[in-house]
């Protein structure tokens, strides 16, 4: 057993809102600079749509992940598993600028400067990459809100699970629907990018797994950038380096949030750490489609065994950090209930952030041109679901329907043990087969429904401590450290690096 | 596995500093933002290298009750952009002039030597004035120095002051509750110079009438916490994830609590995400589906069930046992007003007894008085104002009967409209005959049981009931409902039935969250009449979890009583000038002149009432005092004073007579009558936290005409001649009414772009303020994190220097003291709500002429121009010798005013006199929240205490937590702080209960400020009875060919007819963020049309097309986003945008510069809305008045060829 630690993530989007505040605090504090303005390292995306770049799911096109290969698994992006120098300098499986966007800005200095004319001045538009004046076609959100159904929604790569006459439907009133799905890297346990990478400027970061590119070490080869399927690492234009998602972690050390966990105002976010075995993570990532999400469940250890935390202590993991991983907000919603999935298990590379379903309101029919949403039950029953359970299932089952079903039977049995409770108004049968068939217990949708709304800043983030005085004192006396903090002149990241 | 690297070795990860080097910063200041989101979010804004670098949400609010999820975090996609602007292209950095104007001034000001003479001269030659009138948007910005930017800003002002009246100079500021001290800055000066400030609330459509009209509030909610309480929940014209953003996650969470959630909207919304069910409604229908709920839940849970906690609920907090006196006509009733008490002999000589009303006694079968109502609330004898069940005399015990089934003297036959279908249907209504003192024998119904059979519940009377739901004939079955909302009658069912039934088990914890896509329907007060009446029928008012929560605005100004001291300068002068915007708007810019006859497209009863234009019915309603107009006449005040002195009148008293006999012989006209002559126009417009121009301007292009004298892009012909009686028609309209027009902003909008002069203002993280929302129980600090930068400056010092430039000018020009008159509506929440108990105009001879009473008042206001600034710096004695209060309380503070006196650094001494001082906006802020009882616990027990004299009931119990809580500006920095329990507020919210509207009423004996004390379900108002709005209905939308929109716009057959709906936008707050890089890359880089799939195809539209948008009011050019969660027949523009970015020229309108979504719009009003000095009708700024609908325009769409800017 090689047990390691890891930060791990939980994203509720039943309760996310699809505001993007999570975006623009990372954008203010990371890629709000020169080379770095297309990038979203955490990016929200409406479903269904293409994303961010466009149809980024589409591996068929974009080559990233693992390939199943028999027993084991290669990236997607490369046949042979070590990377030659035949390949190392044409990679044909870029995005390109306009699967993001080009980014731009305006020319509001007319408002202000436009001489005295026959009519009003207006800011136009100027692309920030050529300078030009520039017809704005694409944007980092661009089908927000089912905004260009017909040119977005509808080629949703997870629409393709779909019969023609099931996705059609999708566009119309009785089950018309979307859901928001906010993105950032997942720091996954199997990362390609790290894998793909020439220079070996990537690695996760032993205490806590963060995935990092070293901006002193990138060549900015963009192997990580095809390698990613899910298209967390970027090319800074200007420093010609890569950069992604550094998971706050600045921030994580001093015991803060992440900005996009912090500043989200749907509280959906959760964020602890894992314990796992690391030398089941081959094994885990090649095993058969359909095991994926159980086995994936399985590499995470029981916080609380004796012996995982003898066996951790002796892998070198720090007291408060098993500590930590038993109050992980993130263990329970997965290990312990089951109801959050890996985003796009199939890409094989372990995400570390997990996703619960959203539930979403029930069909309508229409008949002569009227529209009902009747139910029979108070709530209808999860099959009524607007969104077709074969379409969350691409998303975060590798098409298991089944194993959506049962997370969203369980999120119904608990509101309606919860309206038992503040209600009393549904027959007690009614109640009591909704538990028994989700397989929920009344403590347990307790403790769910008090996750899910009551808790508090403390209760959805833990964070284990940094430590960050032991690895100081690795470089230089600790107290010394205390002195000598922020000294030095700050130099930008240049090319060539 | 190998390739996976795990590095621990800090060597080789020493670079990593690179990343922490970037979240390194040096401070952290608590602020927020001043943009009328109703967020009052705490934000953390970082500082590094002396720059503002980015924002995070604080997440130390102070947690409510255990059961309910914390605040935390609150801010939005918006608030978190607000950094950008700081530092952006579009911050305004410099004072800035067009410079058209400033030559000219310049060359006036070199040939007189005075500014004021030089204003003088430039205003009186018309070439030059329509010189740079014209140049007005059209660039030529020059920057100036401030001194000079001051000084013409001050001789203009004073010159207008001195030709006109002060009347003439208005300021448009909205919103206080977003930045209290920036607003009182300017509105403070205006009031002390005797202009005019103009009303936000109403003008924004953001104020509910139906608030007014049922529970004489203007508004009252529960903050949003409270919708976590709440076990079923409805949300109707709100688009909670998109304008709520801080606020949604409790109605998230709740869903997760077993609370069943239920979203009405035509289009599928950010919030239909979360609903349960949604409701696709037909646009503007929602009205028809509450109809239509509220007739089950009448049939089944009323007469059929006669459920306890109902019947006890309206029996004792709404009007439902009160009686109303029926009419006969030709066969058949009608329902008329409320039977007076003073129409019995039992009750005849009650004091008020006109305003007092009657019940049933079920017990003896008797009439009974109930205290509590408008009558007993102003009698001399104080302590009945109060709901308890007890007669007005005598005081005993009663048991109201709310309905006269199986006991009635008669069933006649009563006539109620459906104005949906346009049917009238009689319905047997079971009636007692009262006698009257003189002899006369009255035919009364409880309003129980004619809501009854408005309703259409048989109950085996006879008549023209429906049989059954599925009668699709009559009003107002779930069959019924569904020819105008397109929704089948098993949803309408599943939904009373289960409406009424959690209500019924929880004890009223059912809610709708309602917002501006209801509120801006020409329509709407009807339509949240009809959803209150499922709220107040199943007790859902006023208990936590319940009510009907109205989200449009930040309007909450939680320390409104000392704030509104100081805002409108009461603590040194006894008159304010505080204008009803819309009715203002439409007539000074003329918009009145393209309005038909709103009997055109209003659906009321035919009678001589509704056959007005609007323009005269708000003449009427402006000489019968129930609604102010300035200027007020045709004459400059102060020579009105002089003439009556001159004439011998000497006493104050002698000198309004004067005047009212001028006013009566029609020797002085109202300036309302006659709005294009040129001695009436407005002169000099201040316009500050807001875009009065742009985004706030319905009916923008006629801004653009009227008062500005610039070009515009509307088309309209002028409808109103012929249709006008008291109201002067002028074949020619007056254009460029505005001599000038000052903008403090920090970032070039439209109204920016369009004003002479742009002033650099102070930034929400450049300033300190305070900031307070219906959203949370919280108040805010705004913090300077850095100071002002380049040459901006805090609205407090811009305002500051004014009156001090002023008042030096003054010296010379207006060295005097002067007297000023001024006219004033009657008022709610004073006597005046009981002086018009009939709808009669003196002008028309219907009445006498009694100022005060059948008219407006006059008072008269003693100027010293030389003083402004002296008055301005100083907290005047008004306070400490009237004491404060709000809402119709009171407190004295004396003690407080000298304890502020205590401290020699923050005192001004005037002429000998010491004053607190008030000339930092520290010292303001910390004048409001040590004189307030939302903030200062002693004032709040004091107006509990006051509170019990007038209602008898105990209640200074309410403030005992709260006694010795005492917040100032300090605490608010270090963690924003609870308001506490105060009467001027009518929820409670001790111990972390969270508010919510009503409570207080309702668990105290609290009276409504209504007629009768109660809630309304019936309205018995001449005026509403002469509409058709005295029952709660259903009307349908105005057609488009009356409504007026397209009376000369072509479709050349490339265009589509669509409703347009304006709801709040997801990248913006209004147009503020709008601008932003942030916000533009995010959405479309520009607000798009929304439009259908199926309307897009029908035009080959192709998502991101140019398409143009337009009627005859004018144009917005943009993009399409064509998407299936449009439904065809409307299109979404989403409100509000600006057309200073990436506006092409419009191809329909001549090529020129294309204008934004108020470019389609014209203002409509309601004529009802405009009645007053009647109970709750009784006017109060931003309280009532006709409100700024818009949501019933229609526009066509067209696909643009070439796109040219």
């Amino acid at each position: 057993m090689d047990i390691r630690s890891q930060i791990s993530m939980v994203f509720h989007l039943d309760k996310c809102i699809g505001c993007h505040t999570c975006s623009v605090a990372c954008k203010n504090i990371w890629t709000d600079r020169k080379g770095a303005e297309y990038m979203w390292w955490n990016n929200v995306e409406t479903k269904p749509g293409t994303g961010y770049p466009t149809r980024w799911e589409d591996q068929e096109v974009y080559k990233g992940g693992w390939t199943k290969t028999g027993d084991g698994i290669q990236p997607k992006s490369n046949k042979n598993k070590v990377i030659t120098l035949k390949n190392i300098t044409y990679n044909p499986d870029m995005p390109v600028m306009d699967d993001y966007y080009e980014p731009w800005t305006y020319k509001y200095s007319d408002l202000f400067e436009a001489p005295e004319g026959d009519d009003q001045p207006t800011a136009r538009t100027i692309s920030l990459v050529t300078g030009h004046p520039i017809d704005v076609k694409a944007g980092p959100n661009w089908d927000d809100d089912l905004g260009g159904t017909k040119d977005y929604a509808r080629k949703d790569v997870n629409l393709e699970k779909l019969s023609p006459e099931e996705q059609e439907a999708m566009f119309q009133l009785e089950r018309l629907t979307f859901m928001y799905l906010p993105r950032i890297c997942n720091h996954c346990l199997n990362p390609t990018c790290v894998a793909s990478c020439p220079s070996g400027a990537l690695y996760k970061r032993g205490e806590d797994g963060i995935v990092l590119i070293n901006q002193e070490r990138c060549r900015g080869w963009r192997m990580c950038v095809t390698a990613c399927p899910y298209k967390k690492t970027y090319y800074n234009w200007s420093t010609g380096k890569s950069e992604k998602c550094v998971l706050c972690y600045p921030r994580l050390e001093a015991g803060m949030a992440p900005a996009c966990f912090h500043t989200c105002v749907g509280r959906i976010r959760y964020l602890g750490v894992m314990l796992y075995d690391a030398e089941k993570i081959e094994a885990t990532a090649s095993c058969e489609e359909r095991d994926l999400v159980d086995k994936h469940f399985d590499i995470y250890l029981d916080p609380f065994d004796p012996e995982i935390i003898k066996k951790a202590k002796e892998c070198g993991i720090a007291d408060s950090t098993i500590e930590a991983a038993q109050k992980s907000p993130v263990y329970k919603f997965v290990k312990q209930w089951k109801i959050a999935l890996p985003l796009h298990p199939e890409f094989r590379t372990l995400p570390n952030l997990f996703y619960v379903p959203p539930l979403l309101p029930t069909m309508g029919k229409v008949t002569e041109g009227l529209y009902d949403t009747a139910t029979k039950s108070f709530w209808g029953g999860i099959e009524n679901s607007r969104l077709p359970l074969e379409y969350l299932a691409s998303l975060f089952s590798a098409g298991n329907v089944k194993q959506i079903e049962v997370v969203l039977k369980k999120m119904m049995a608990v509101k309606i043990h919860r309206r038992r409770v503040t209600v009393g108004d549904l027959p007690a049968q009614e109640v009591e087969d909704a538990l028994q068939e989700a397989g929920v217990s009344e403590e347990m949708a307790d403790a769910i429904f008090r996750l899910t709304t009551l808790a508090l800043n403390e209760e959805r983030f833990v964070i284990p401590a940094a430590h960050r005085e032991e690895a100081s004192e690795l470089l230089e006396a600790t107290d010394d450290r205390k002195g000598n903090a922020g000294f030095g002149f700050r130099e930008k990241p240049a090319r060539g690096l | 596995m190998s390739w996976i690297k795990d590095i621990i070795s800090p060597k080789t990860r020493s670079w990593e500093e690179f990343y922490r080097n970037r979240w390194q910063h040096d401070k952290v200041v608590r602020s927020t933002h001043g943009v009328n989101c109703t967020g009052g979010c705490s934000w953390n804004v970082h500082v590094k290298d002396g720059i503002v670098v980015y924002e995070t949400q604080a997440l130390d609010y102070p947690l409510l009750e255990k059961s309910l999820p914390p605040y935390e975090p609150r801010g939005c996609q918006r608030g978190i952009s607000y950094s950008w602007y700081l530092y952006s292209p579009i911050r305004v950095k410099y004072p800035l002039m067009r410079g058209a104007l400033l030559d000219l001034y310049r060359e006036e000001k070199e040939k007189t030597g005075d500014p004021v003479l030089a204003w003088r001269n430039l205003q009186d030659d018309p070439a030059k004035r329509k010189r740079y009138q014209q140049a007005r948007g059209k660039g030529g910005f020059r920057r100036v120095h401030w001194d000079e930017a001051m000084e013409l800003i001050s001789a203009a002002s004073l010159h207008t002051v001195k030709k006109y009246g002060p009347d003439r100079l208005v300021g448009f500021s909205p919103i206080p509750a977003m930045s209290m001290l920036s607003f009182a800055a300017g509105a403070r000066f205006l009031q002390l110079m005797g202009g005019v400030l103009l009303s936000f609330y109403d003008w924004y459509c953001d104020l509910p009438p139906a608030f007014p009209e049922v529970w004489g509030e203007q508004t009252d909610v529960a903050e949003s916490a409270d919708w976590y309480n709440s076990k079923f929940t409805a949300v109707m014209g709100a688009n909670l994830g998109m304008t709520r953003t801080p606020d949604v996650h409790f109605f998230s969470e709740s869903r997760h609590n077993g609370t069943k959630t239920v979203v009405f909207s035509p289009d599928f919304s950010m919030v239909a995400k979360y609903a349960d069910q949604w409701v696709p409604v037909h646009a503007g229908s929602d009205g028809a589906f509450w109809m239509a709920v509220t007739h089950v839940i009448l049939k089944e849970w009323h007469y059929e069930k006669q459920t306890p906690y109902f019947i006890n609920y309206a029996k004792k907090t709404t009007d439902s046992p009160y009686l109303v006196e029926l009419h006969a006509q030709s066969g058949s009733y009608v329902a008329g007003k409320l039977l007076r008490a003073n129409r019995i002999e039992k009750y005849k000589d009650q004091e008020n007894g006109e305003w007092k009303f009657l019940n049933i006694d079920e017990s003896t079968g008797e009439l009974v008085m109930p205290k509590g109502s408008v009558g007993h609330r102003w009698d001399k004898v104080k302590g009945n104002w109060n709901t308890k069940l007890e007669d007005g005399l005598g005081d005993q015990s009663y048991d109201p009967l709310l309905t006269l089934l199986g006991k009635s003297d008669a069933v006649l036959p009563v006539e109620f409209t459906e104005y949906g279908l346009n049917r009238k249907a009689l319905r047997g209504v079971p009636v007692k005959y009262v006698t009257t003192k003189t002899g006369e024998q009255v035919a009364v119904a409880t309003i129980y049981d004619l809501i009854m059979a408005h309703y259409g519940v048989d109950r085996g009377l006879g008549g023209d009931y429906p049989e059954n739901y599925s009668n699709k004939d009559a009003a107002y079955t779930p069959a019924w409902q569904e020819i105008f909302t397109g929704i089948g009658s098993e949803t309408v069912l599943q939904f009373a039935r289960e409406w009424a039934r959690t209500a019924e088990m929880t004890g009223g914890k059912c809610t709708i969250i309602v917002g501006a896509g209801i509120n801006h329907w020409f329509h709407g007060n009807l339509i949240y009449r009809a959803g209150m009446m499922a709220l107040m029928l199943t007790g859902c008012v006023g208990v936590n979890g319940g009510g009907m929560n109205h989200y449009v605005g930040q309007e909450k100004l939680a320390p409104t009583d000392s704030w509104g001291s100081i805002m409108s300068a009461r603590d040194w002068q006894s008159t304010t000038r505080l204008q009803q915007a819309p009715i203002w708007h439409y007539m000074n810019s003329d918009q009145w002149r393209y309005d038909g006859n709103q009997n055109e497209y209003n659906a009321a009863p035919s009678n001589s009432t509704t056959k007005l234009h609007t323009a005269d019915f708000i003449v009427k309603a402006v000489r019968n005092g129930w609604l102010p107009f300035f200027p007020q006449f045709n004459v400059n005040n102060f020579e009105l004073v002089e003439q009556a002195r001159q004439a011998g009148a000497e006493t104050d008293d002698e000198i309004k007579n004067y005047i009212l006999e001028k006013l009566k012989s029609g020797e002085i006209r109202y300036s309302v009558t006659d709005p294009d002559a040129e001695v009436n126009w407005p002169r000099v417009w201040f316009i500050w936290r807001g875009n009065a121009i742009g985004t706030s301007a319905k009916g923008h292009e006629y801004f653009l005409d009227h008062y500005l004298g610039t070009h515009h892009n509307h088309i309209a012909d002028e409808a109103a001649k012929g249709k006008v009686k008291d109201v002067k028609w002028r074949d020619a309209a007056a254009r460029g009414k505005m001599d000038l027009i000052v903008d403090l902003n920090f970032r070039m909008d439209t109204s920016a772009l369009y004003s002479d002069i742009v002033l650099p203002t102070a930034s929400w993280y450049e300033k300190d303020d305070l900031n307070s929302t219906d959203m949370h129980s919280f108040i805010h600090p705004l913090s300077a994190a850095i100071p002002p930068v380049w040459e901006s400056k805090t609205d407090w010092n811009i305002f500051r220097d004014l009156a001090g430039m002023v008042s030096d000018m003054a010296r010379k020009h207006m060295p005097l003291p002067i007297t000023d008159v001024v006219t004033a509506a009657l008022s709610h929440d004073s006597a005046d709500e009981i002086s018009q108990p009939r709808m009669l105009d003196w002008a028309k001879g219907e009445c006498e002429a009694v100022l005060g009473k059948s008219m407006h008042k006059l008072a008269l206001e003693e100027r010293d121009y030389t003083q402004i600034y002296n008055k301005f710096i100083a907290l005047g004695p008004n306070v400490r010798e009237k004491g404060l209060g709000a809402h119709g309380n009171q407190y004295d503070c004396a003690d407080f005013y000298d304890r502020m006196l205590e401290n020699a650094d923050h005192v001004q001494t005037i002429q000998g006199q010491r004053y607190p001082s008030l000339k930092e906006d520290t010292e303001a802020i910390e004048a409001v929240l040590l004189l307030s009882s939302a903030t200062n616990g002693a004032l709040a027990e004091r107006a509990y205490k006051n509170a019990e004299i007038k209602t008898g009931v105990k209640l200074a119990h309410l403030s005992e937590a709260s006694r010795g809580v005492l917040i100032n500006n300090r605490d608010l920095k270090t963690q924003p702080r609870r308001l506490i329990n105060t009467p001027i507020w009518s929820g409670l919210m001790d111990g972390g209960r969270a508010y919510a509207g009503f409570t207080y009423n309702i668990e105290n004996n609290i009276p409504w400020r209504t007629l009768t004390g109660r809630q309304h379900f019936y309205l018995d108002h001449d005026g509403y009875i002469a509409f058709g709005e005295n029952f709660p209905t259903f009307k349908p939308s105005p057609t488009p060919e009356a409504y007026g929109d397209l009376r000369q716009s072509v479709n050349d057959g490339k265009a589509k007819m669509l409703n347009v709906l304006t709801p709040h936008g997801k990248w913006h707050i209004h147009s503020t963020y709008g601008d932003t890089l942030r916000m533009l890359t995010l959405s479309r880089g520009m607000e798009p049309c929304w439009l259908s799939e199926s309307d897009a195809e029908s035009l080959r539209i192709q998502d991101n097309d140019w398409v143009e948008v337009y009627n005859d009011h004018g144009v917005y050019c943009t993009r399409a986003a064509v998407s299936a969660r449009i439904p065809s027949g409307v299109c979404i523009v989403y409100h509000a945008v600006e057309r200073t970015y990436s506006v092409p020229k419009s191809e329909i309108r001549g090529g020129k510069r294309a204008g934004m979504n108020n470019s389609i719009t014209r203002v409509h009003l309601k004529p009802n809305l405009c009645v007053g000095g009647y109970g709750q009708f009784t006017y109060h700024l931003n309280y009532w008045g006709p409100v700024g609908v818009n949501r019933d325009t229609h526009v066509l769409v067209r696909k643009m060829e070439t796109v040219n800017f």
